[in-house]
């Protein structure tokens, strides 16, 4: 069970009051785009074992999208940010610093 | 064939270790736009003669009541008669802002579960994850949550007390959750 902190309403809620959007900071190709970023984009997840990166949503609360940043195998939430981000705030980046010294996620460390 | 208005479960209600009431009809209006404008604020002045709620809170007075639904969403709430009037209010004072006012009263239902506070406080929490526990939640807090299967928002009027608003749709399986969640026998003594 995770627990999650909303930065839009403060709660702090436990999953199933919240709906999962998949991983965070996607760049996004659409028409225009070449065959292969578009399949890039479409498909190309990571799944790391460790620190990830997602978008979740306050579905039945205040309703708004927001960013987390966890891990997959402890389940441990080190925070969450707001969605109008296109990386994670250097306060997340630190606090994940702290904790899994070394953790690199796409092009972020 | 009559055109009145009902509310969904017509005031049904069951006893237990705490009462639950469908309270009827009320009138409430989704406000959206920025809450931090003069212009918001005027409105819901204007509309209930409450100030803009703060962060998950309510505002409650005898002409009306607002609530905090969102960081752009509030929830108005005032007689069924008198929402009609109420709207024309918000719309008129918020001319040329960038809002939406509509009037949800009839795809909404209220109910109201009162009894002892730690009564009420222990069926809630067997529906909601919400911490009930006295000093947690308490009067003049607002929180939207999930109860069971559906989304739905809570409030207490009073520590004796807590309001529900949920969709009408789901107004039957919102009462059938609570008239389980009060069921005598079923006191769990968590607040008690």
């Amino acid at each position: 069970m995770l627990i999650l902190d909303c930065p839009c309403c403060g709660v702090r809620g436990e999953e199933t009051e919240f709906h999962s959007g998949g991983e965070a900071h996607l760049k996004r190709f659409g028409p225009g785009s070449s065959d292969d970023d578009f399949h890039g984009y479409l498909f190309e997840k990571v799944n790391p074992k460790g620190v990830h990166f997602e978008r979740w949503r306050h579905v039945n609360g205040c309703g708004k999208w927001f960013h987390a940043a966890r891990c997959t195998m402890t389940l441990e939430v080190f925070g969450t940010y707001s969605a109008q981000t296109l990386e994670p705030p250097q306060e997340i980046k630190d606090k994940i610093t702290a904790k899994r010294p070394g953790w690199s996620w796409r092009e972020f460390s | 064939m009559s055109n009145a208005a009902v509310s969904a479960l017509n005031g049904a209600t069951v006893q237990g270790f705490a009462r639950v009431e469908e309270t009827g009809l009320h009138g409430m209006i989704t406000l959206r736009g920025d809450l931090a404008s003069a212009k918001v604020k005027k409105a819901v002045k204007e509309a209930t003669g409450q100030d803009v709620p703060a962060l998950r809170t309510i505002n409650t007075g005898d002409s009306g009541a607002v609530a905090w639904m969102s960081p752009d969403e509030l929830l108005v709430m005032v007689d069924y008669d008198q929402v009609d009037d109420t709207l024309a209010t918000i719309e008129s004072t918020l001319a040329g802002e960038h809002f939406l006012a509509v009037n949800v009263s009839d795809a909404r239902a209220m109910f109201r579960v009162s009894g002892s506070g730690a009564g009420v406080r222990e069926a809630l929490a067997k529906l909601c994850p919400v911490d009930m526990a006295p000093g947690e939640f308490e009067p003049g807090m607002f929180r939207r949550t999930r109860m069971a299967q559906i989304p739905a928002a809570i409030w207490m009027p009073d520590a004796e007390c807590v309001h529900i608003v949920c969709f009408r749709s789901v107004a039957e399986y919102t009462f059938n959750l609570l008239r389980d969640a009060v069921a005598e026998g079923g006191e769990v003594g968590l607040f008690s």
